[in-house]
């Protein structure tokens, strides 16, 4: 018996929906006997008749609706189909969902679900991961699970939150991540990051699938005598800085792994705070890896050079090991 | 005096005799143009930091947006719906305080002019972004009827600028689709901003759009307030008997500028000869007085509590205090444990 990273968010919903009245899914695809894209809502229709809905293809209004929904007692989950399309929503996430606790003193708590990153062949509008737009704006949650156990408690997690949530879940991991069950307890807090793998010799922060492709790079590492420290930031807001910091303290070094676009964004702010707070900390100039400044490509021979990838890491652990 | 709050718990315009809700109606529209001239004034004399948005030549179509909801009812007023926010129960002190920047305003100096609202009160808090506030409004009702709440609508306000955003068109067609009791006021006053009607749409009418989107739609003319109390007033009715939502469509022109900075010297000599052009509160005293419906004694002291109430309202805002960076707690998330401390 084992349990997928997509089976455990639709397992996390089908709790949701259970446990609390005040839950409703809402999107493209999500109702009928079709249960998303994905299958991520799947059976869930019929299950809970009347609380997972069929949207128009309409990323504002369905977000829009959300909120609406929100402040009126509800706590929606909005499923993107893939998370590119929620640049059309950004209107609402960004300036209505994301402004309306400081503007009116009155929470938002909306759970917007956001299928990302890349897999082959799904080209420049399937592939994106948006983390770094949503946490550079004010006002939001930022969470990108990496595990299955995450997955499940932190989706659960998002809907109690008050506050407007969006909740990356990594296309790549929905089929090849497998956990033997279902986490029984909470996970850790939303704002703590995980150290997955301890070492000394360099502090690699990821988050989402990168993390996977992390600690495949420590297992190549450790037969060359380099011990790698993985940490899992869990959310990227908020970001875990004491985490990081502790772990760059043991280390020395600092590598740093995400799948968005290179122009700022998360690792850029990971290495920002490091710098700032930790240089004292640092045997070497912190590093980072990003997917290139393209749009993603569909050819699979160019979208594995596109993305950071486990041989592409290790390089550049390298190099900074050298140092 | 006009009671400006709470929400009463049934709308008593929809019951209440024509010439008594017509009256009812003058007295908000006269409250809503006594307070926007005086802030205006107080815009012009420096003391009002930001823009300020008047709803001039908008009142009928606006108090009637107001006036048919009651309790439960959710009400998404646009910048132009002074009248409409008075007459659903929104203090005026609430105006003063935001407009004034007093820390006790609904907004705290966090958002200004006509960026207020109360949506614990059913009052939505507008967004600059045109359009959005449609499907946030089609939200409310969702979770109202996801809670089998019972007899509630709600009145979204529009202007033919925001009507060719697609946000607007994708909250319509929602709106449809959910089949919720929603009523969608668009106010055509001839110019989004500065562009004239001719460089907005193309369509013949955009009332027929009611018939694209599944809504049943009506035109209405906004400078007659019996002709806005009755369409308007009709077509919360129809909502909340369960028809389909519906469009209404009023035609008017700006008395204004689009905010105060602005003179509208884009306006023509010949769209202020238009019918549309006409001052909806002036045609509405002109009706009272040629009706003989209350004597100029009444139409003065209503003048003058206006005055008094408005008065009233910006004195107070003026002696509080206004926000302090210091004191001010910079956090944009209201579970304070999941903030970013970010240096």
């Amino acid at each position: 018996m084992s349990i997928t990273y997509l089976e455990a968010i639709r397992e996390a919903q089908a709790k949701l929906l259970r446990d609390d009245d005040r839950v409703f899914i809402y999107g493209e695809d999500v109702g009928g006997t079709f249960g998303g894209a994905f299958k991520a809502t799947k059976g869930l229709a019929k299950e809970f008749p009347g609380r997972v809905l069929n949207t128009p293809i309409s990323e504002d209004a369905m977000v829009g609706a959300a909120i609406g929904a929100a402040m009126n007692g509800m706590r929606p989950i909005v499923e993107m189909q893939f998370a590119d399309f929620s640049s059309t929503a950004l209107n609402q996430i960004l300036n209505n969902a994301g402004t309306h606790y400081w503007r009116t003193n009155v929470p938002v708590p909306i759970t917007v679900r956001l299928p990302c990153g890349g897999t082959k062949g799904s080209g420049p509008f399937h592939s994106q991961s948006m983390e770094s737009i949503y946490a550079h704006y004010p006002g939001l949650i930022v969470m990108t699970p990496a595990t299955v156990e995450d997955a499940y408690t932190m989706l659960i997690e998002a809907v109690t939150i008050d506050d407007p949530v969006v909740y990356c879940e990594h296309k790549y991991l929905y089929y090849h991540l497998k956990a033997d069950k279902l986490p029984t307890e909470e996970g850790l807090p939303t704002g703590q990051a995980r150290i997955v793998r301890e070492g000394r010799d360099l502090t690699i922060v990821a988050y989402s699938a990168m993390v996977h492709e992390a600690l495949a790079v420590a297992d190549e590492l450790i037969r060359e005598g380099f011990e790698i420290e993985v940490v899992d930031l869990r959310a990227v807001k908020p970001l875990d800085t004491e985490t990081v910091l502790a772990s760059v303290a043991r280390t020395g070094r600092l590598l740093c792994v995400g799948e968005s676009f290179p122009w700022g964004g998360a690792t850029a702010e990971v290495i920002s705070r490091v710098t700032s707070e930790g240089f004292h900390f640092l045997d070497a100039a912190p590093q980072r890896i990003n997917a290139k400044d393209t749009p993603i490509p569909y050819h699979p021979n160019l979208w594995a050079a596109h993305r950071p990838n486990a041989k592409i890491i290790a390089e550049k652990a390298r190099g900074l090991l050298r140092e | 005096m006009l009671q400006t709050a709470p929400r009463r718990k049934k709308s008593t315009a929809s019951k209440a005799a024509p010439h008594e809700r017509f009256l009812e109606a003058f007295r908000w529209m006269l409250l809503a143009r006594t307070l926007e001239d005086k802030l205006v004034s107080l815009y012009r004399g420096g003391l009002i930091t930001g823009g300020v948005y008047v709803g001039r030549g908008q009142e009928a179509v606006s108090v009637a947006c107001g006036l048919f909801l009651q309790e439960g009812d959710i009400f998404a007023p646009l910048i132009r719906d002074q009248a409409g926010r008075s007459a659903f129960g929104e203090p005026l002190v609430d105006v003063t305080r935001t407009y004034l920047g007093s820390r006790q305003g609904p907004m705290r100096g966090r958002d200004g002019n006509i960026h207020r609202g109360r949506p614990r009160d059913n009052q939505l808090a507008m967004i600059s972004h045109l359009g959005a506030m449609v499907s946030v409004t089609v939200g409310a009702l969702l979770a109202k009827r996801f809670k089998r709440e019972k007899n509630f609508v709600g009145l979204s306000c529009i202007g033919e600028g925001g009507m060719q955003t697609g946000s607007f068109h994708e909250g319509m067609n929602l709106a449809a689709v959910e089949q919720v009791p929603l009523v969608v006021v668009a106010t055509n006053n001839h110019y989004a901003y500065s562009t004239p009607n001719d460089r907005e749409f193309a369509c013949h009418d955009l009332v027929d759009r009611a018939i694209g989107y599944g809504f049943e739609g009506y035109t209405v003319d906004g400078t007659d307030l019996t002709n806005c109390l009755d369409v308007i007033g009709s077509a919360v009715k129809r909502a909340r008997a369960g028809r389909p939502p519906q469009l209404v469509v009023a035609s008017t022109l700006r008395l204004s500028g689009h905010g105060e900075h602005d003179n509208a010297s884009y306006v023509t000599d010949e769209m202020k000869g238009q019918p549309f052009a006409r001052d909806c509160l002036k045609a509405a005293e002109q009706t009272i007085v040629d009706l003989n419906l209350v004597d100029a004694e009444t139409l003065r002291e209503w003048r003058e509590e206006a005055t008094a109430q408005v008065d009233q309202a910006i004195s107070t805002a003026q002696k509080e205090a206004a926000p302090e960076a210091d004191e001010e707690d910079w956090c944009a998330i209201s579970m304070r444990a999941l903030v970013d401390k970010i240096e």
